[in-house]
């Protein structure tokens, strides 16, 4: 273990490691979802809106929801380090990234739960 | 580098014309740049993909409507590429936990599963292309 001045900072190792559980998660929904879409009945509007009713898919969603803002403000925080330098332009597109994704999120649990 | 001397002038290959023509990414590289890129194209189409998952499931009229609407040319081939930018995300992903974990990390292998990559993400985009042409 390397000796660390305490800083306050975690060092991105949480961001990394949730990037990458977040990535796991979605993966698996992604499959699910895939499943259900093709070994189930040809797509009309009711099949589509049972499909995202019944209660463990409104979980699985938001879980999904949930990790793809999580992954995505990683992503998108590495890309604004790497491209954008001017301190204030890059606080202020974080900030951007941020409130959409939070609005993501929160439009997903009006769409799901409505 | 151990020779690298102070003080001396080098060539800097980041002109744009030398990152389009000059700098040869090797094809690792070219998974890598396009995970980043197919990311952040997810990302600023997330809006759009969940306005069309709410109307479409808030109303039988909007499902069809939103129907019509991916059915346009230019919406067609949007939704084409965000499927090409999901799975070239997705199989790129998983080669990437995989290197995390210390699998596939030698050059030979690390050049073998990029084309893989490339191979299943092109794959998977005709199969869903065609499916939902």
């Amino acid at each position: 273990m390397v000796e660390r001045v305490v800083v306050g900072a975690h060092y991105g190792l949480r961001d990394w490691l949730a990037q990458r559980i977040t990535a796991a998660i979605m993966a698996v929904y992604t499959v699910i979802l895939l499943a259900m879409l093709i070994g189930g009945a040809p797509i009309s509007y009711a099949v589509w809106q049972d499909l995202f009713t019944q209660g463990w898919m409104r979980v699985a969603t938001l879980l999904f929801a949930t990790s793809l803002a999580w992954h995505a403000w990683v992503g998108m925080r590495d890309i604004l380090m790497d491209y954008v330098k001017p301190a204030g332009a890059r606080l202020t597109l974080e900030v951007v990234v941020l409130l959409v994704l939070a609005g993501i999120l929160g439009w997903t649990i009006q769409i799901l739960w409505r | 580098m151990s020779n690298a001397v102070p003080g001396k002038s080098r060539p800097k290959y980041l002109s744009l014309p030398a990152l389009l023509f000059e700098i040869r990414l090797p094809l690792p590289g070219w998974v890598s740049i396009l995970h980043r890129i197919s990311g952040l194209l997810l990302f600023l189409s997330l809006v759009w993909l969940l306005f069309m998952l709410d109307r479409s499931l808030a109303s039988e009229p909007g499902f069809d409507a939103m129907r019509r609407y991916a059915g346009l040319l230019p919406v067609k081939l949007a939704l084409l590429v965000l499927v090409w930018a999901y799975c070239h995300h997705f199989c790129a992903g998983i080669r990437f936990l995989f290197l995390d974990l210390d699998h596939g990390v030698d050059k030979a292998t690390a050049r073998l599963t990029s084309v893989i990559v490339f191979a299943a993400s092109l794959a998977l985009t005709a199969w869903f292309g065609v499916r939902l042409w």
